[in-house]
């Protein structure tokens, strides 16, 4: 692809001994001899296996449960329950103090999406898990699910998380992630037009090639050694040593090479419990997604909706936008308080606008929790913000490209959330766009620049 | 049969890192006895080539050829802490750690260096190639094989360094958002070019072309890699996929890639692109994050290259064949 | 569950092994025989990942009982290269920027070599027929293809040298 230099030319030394050469991938011949090793690459003598029984429910309460059957499955090594996960109820992002926790490792006493783990059979193969996780019989009460993000605020709404009182996430006492910048109500009344719309988008699967998945060994030393394909190896390890309250330095992550993550393999989901099966049995134990899992069960991309309000001049001035964004975490917290912030720090999008009002609710559900996927907390927005923007240059009748140029964020300029732009270029690349598809400009557009105000 | 054509564009950034938590990454880098560079890491490379990309970050900052760097990942009993591989942060967090310690192990290789050439390390430096010379006087070196050996067996030095990249935590103010999310953001502009079939709403992306600004690129092939497996997954996300069909309801949910669709190689669009580099003064070598930022921009392009087509806004994802054509339909009947 | 023989030939090597009854080819090359080069992407046959050929037949490993490959020849990504010397296909996957995350490229080299060998002189729409039962969730498949195209015209021209 051409690099188009004259773009920042002076601010850009050149003449490197290695970067900025297409070096050949390290990997490479490992990737195409099959030789690179993934988690799963690897087998090891007495390997047991992992299968969860998943809820069949959107919400439920559970009434009990009876593994009697299933331990008669021969094959079958271990049931693991609630009850032996010393502590069952966690969230991920604790160790940066997001908090309450509230998601157990095995479901306790409640279920609150259909695929929730309830139940880990470890047996001495795949099929004797499977076989013994069909034969646990549980009883529900079953309880009325919430599956729409603004139905779930309402009042009267179906509670689906007790941890957190209300379907919302709080963000330091306030019910949504707020960004206030300027007066957008003055902002709408001295406009020339105010259009309010509505996006929205269901969620979506990472869906790598590989599913995620780790293998535990315990050690000679009563160390143990967990292969896994997880993105983040120490966020796994002490997630992990909290959860099944280990000393730290028992625990030994050994991975760096996934086969896609795409932020799916961030949840830290499959080595707790796998570690602990390898400490209760004293055995290696594996334990991996099925696709079908992978599809269901792991966390997606949040569905988001977004309404958008904006005031704009007949020039094409945007002097006002409002944003009211739902995030649907599903049923647990996992990335998603992070991620809503993500989402409210990157409103309005990379234009200039001198009014700006930001609600940005993260709100429980009784679905499979969503969590951090490419372009967490952003792709979904700019849909939003994009088509707008292509809605607001068609009412004022200029062209979509001037019209964000117009718009455009340049250095020195005041962002909503307080922070004054620098290296700013979203003005050359739609410049570079618009030559490399022979979309034409005028004169002012292609003068125009991010490094400084034109008249 | 009427197939109708349209071309939308948009623009966005994205920012580097993971900001609001700290963001923290660590490296360490050490010599052998032969002047090998060992770069010890617990970073994970999903396939976007990070230990490519860390080679190369080593092996400029010490001077050395990009052959005679090991990437050694990931173990947590060996390598130092790593936030994780997500949020675009990797080649700036992870490639900055790796520059603060190769530049302690390149100062006692010029240590050791000037010591056997009998000059003040300030008079020094690598070719890049392997060797270390007066500067001026490029007759006047040592292979870094041969200062390697003399640290080890006769100086007693241990030409290794130690980085680290941690980001000051930002709080956002609660009432207001006030909040310090990124220092750096990526930029980019997709224009796409769709055929809509009017009998049947289905939308065909004809080509996706685009500008990138990413700082700078670090390995102009792997920068490539991400921007036409973006634009691939920015479609897929655009017309294709969903867990949930009939979001909200959780009904008909696709357990198999029978089911769950996504554009294969026979519905691929032209790719196109160009980069820009506009260097991130606190990136390695100038670097902002690349990886998500390439499938954002073609979804929105290719909603207003349907409208463009044929006057029909679909303000939901995805947008299937089904949601197209009612709009058609719709319309007609306006 | 109960144990049997299985002898089949292996990227011309022989395999003896004694198998569960039920165990699926790609378990049996991954975890009996070493050969971990063929990855298990689904299970459902969907993916890909676990291409192998039967016989020269192009076959999912992960639905195909083991015991089905009772003396027949099974051909992997592990059998591509002669000794030390890649295949064009390795060769113009790894100059070509073919494989990111590398998990399908294993099924792709397969699925590209059994095209190949049929017929050394496709066209584009040949080669994305080819590969259109192999996911790949990162390249987005154009290098991929084009590294087939390249590979296809490599083999053309060397072949053209020995007989010229």
């Amino acid at each position: 692809m051409e690099h188009v230099k004259k773009f920042f030319a002076d601010e850009r030394p050149e003449g490197f001994n290695t970067i900025g050469i297409p070096e050949k991938r390290t990997d490479s011949l490992g990737h195409v001899t099959g030789r690179t090793q993934f988690y799963a690459d690897r087998n090891f003598p007495g390997l047991l296996h992992l299968k969860m029984v998943r809820s069949p429910h959107h919400h439920a309460r559970i009434l009990s449960v009876d593994t009697s059957e299933a331990a008669k499955v021969h094959g079958v090594v271990r049931i693991l329950t609630h009850k032996d996960v010393p502590k069952n109820i966690y969230t991920i992002l604790c160790l940066i103090q997001v908090e309450p926790d509230d998601e157990p490792v095995l479901a306790e006493g409640k279920v609150r999406y259909k695929g929730e783990q309830i139940v880990a059979i470890v047996a001495d193969s795949a099929a004797a898990a499977r076989e013994a996780a069909a034969r646990v019989k549980i009883e529900y009460e079953i309880l009325t699910p919430v599956f729409d993000v603004e139905e779930a605020l309402l009042p009267g709404a179906p509670l689906v998380n007790e941890f957190h009182g209300h379907n919302y996430f709080t963000y330091e006492g306030y019910h949504c992630r707020r960004v206030r910048y300027g007066d957008v109500e003055a902002g709408f009344a001295a406009a020339d037009h105010v259009i309010e719309e509505r996006y929205s988008s269901a969620p979506i699967e990472h869906a790598p090639t590989e599913t995620t998945g780790c293998m535990v060994v315990p050690e000679a030393n009563g160390r143990f050694t967990c292969y896994s394909n997880t993105q983040a190896m120490y966020f796994t390890l002490d997630n992990t040593a909290l959860i099944l309250n280990l000393p730290f330095q028992s625990l030994r992550m050994i991975g760096g090479t996934s086969g896609g993550g795409f932020g799916g393999k961030v949840d830290v989901i499959v080595e707790p419990i796998a570690i602990l099966a390898a400490k209760l049995t004293g055995k290696p134990v594996k334990y991996e997604f099925s696709r079908e899992e992978e599809m269901q069960v792991s966390s997606p991309r949040a569905a988001e909706r977004i309404y958008i309000k904006d005031g704009i001049m007949n020039d094409g001035r945007i002097v006002a936008r409002q944003i009211r964004l739902y995030v649907d975490a599903g049923a647990y917290s996992r990335h998603s308080p992070y991620g809503t912030t993500k989402a409210a720090a990157h409103m309005p999008g990379p234009y200039t606008i001198p009014n700006v009002h930001v609600d940005c609710h993260c709100v429980y559900t009784n679905r499979t929790p969503s969590s951090a996927m490419r372009g967490f907390g952003v792709t979904i927005g700019d849909f939003a913000l994009e088509v707008q923007m292509d809605k607001l240059a068609r009412l004022v009748g200029q062209d979509p490209m001037e019209f964000r140029i117009r718009n455009a964020y340049r250095d020195g300029d005041m962002k909503a959330h307080g922070k004054t732009t620098s290296g700013a270029a979203l003005v050359e690349v739609v410049q570079a766009a618009a030559a490399l598809t022979d979309w034409p400009l005028s004169a002012a557009a292609k003068a125009a620049s991010s490094m400084k105000q034109e008249g | 049969m009427t197939k109708a054509r349209g071309r939308g564009m948009a623009s966005v950034n994205y920012p580097t890192g993971m900001n609001l938590g700290g963001d923290p990454s660590q490296a360490l880098v050490h010599s052998t006895t032969t002047g090998s560079f060992i770069v010890t890491l617990s970073s994970v490379d999903l396939g976007q080539g990070l230990r490519t990309v860390m080679t190369q970050i080593c092996a400029e900052t010490i001077g050395i050829p990009f052959e005679n760097v090991i990437i050694d990942t990931a173990d947590t009993d060996t390598g130092p802490h790593c936030m994780g591989t997500f949020a675009s942060r990797g080649t700036h967090r992870i490639g900055n750690a790796i520059v603060m310690a190769a530049k302690e192990a390149r100062a006692v290789l010029l240590e050791v260096a000037a010591d056997e050439l009998e000059v003040n390390a300030t008079d020094l430096d690598t070719d890049g190639k392997g060797n270390i010379h007066v500067k001026g006087a490029p007759s006047k070196s040592i292979p870094v094989f041969q200062v390697a050996l003399a640290a080890h067996f006769k100086h007693g030095k241990t030409i290794s360094g130690r980085g680290m990249y941690l980001r000051e935590r930002s709080y956002p103010e609660p009432e207001t958002g006030k909040m310090s999310p990124a220092d750096d953001y990526a930029h980019a502009c997709t224009v796409a070019e769709v055929e809509v079939d009017t009998e049947t709403g289905e939308v065909t992306v004809i080509s996706l072309k685009a500008a990138y600004e990413v700082g700078r690129a670090l390995n102009p092939k792997m920068v490539e890699q991400q921007i036409i497996g973006g634009a691939w997954m920015g479609m897929s996300h655009a017309l294709y996929e969903t867990t949930e069909p009939y979001y909200p309801d959780r009904a008909h949910g696709p357990v198999d890639f029978n089911q769950y669709l996504m554009p294969g190689p026979g519905d691929i669009p032209e790719f196109g692109g160009v980069i820009l580099e506009r260097p991130a003064p606190s990136g390695p070598y100038g670097a902002k994050g690349v990886g998500e930022m390439t499938a954002n921009s073609p979804i929105p392009a290719i909603a207003n290259a349907i409208f463009d087509a044929v006057g029909v806004r679909v303000d939901s994802l995805p947008i299937t064949p089904e949601k197209v054509l009612r709009g058609i339909l719709a319309k007609q009947a306006a | 569950m109960a144990r049997v023989p299985l002898t089949f030939t292996v990227n011309g090597s022989e395999a003896a092994e004694f198998i569960e009854s039920g165990a699926m080819l790609a378990d049996v090359l991954r975890d009996k025989l070493g050969l971990t080069g063929t990855k298990v992407g689904c299970q459902q046959g969907t993916c890909g990942a676990c291409t192998v050929t039967i016989d020269g037949e192009l076959a999912l490993s992960c639905i195909v009982p083991a015991q089905r490959v009772e003396g027949r020849r099974v051909e992997t990504v592990e059998g591509l290269a002669d000794g030390a010397n890649l295949h064009p296909l390795q060769r113009a996957f790894a100059e070509g920027f073919a494989a990111q995350c590398g998990f399908c490229t294993s099924g792709m080299l397969v699925a590209a070599r059994a095209l190949l060998d049929a017929n050394p002189d496709p066209d584009r729409a040949a080669v994305v027929e080819a590969i259109s039962g192999n996911i790949c969730r990162c390249t987005g498949y154009e290098p991929i293809i084009a590294a087939i195209l390249s590979a296809a015209a490599d083999m053309r021209g060397a072949a053209g040298q020995k007989t010229a």
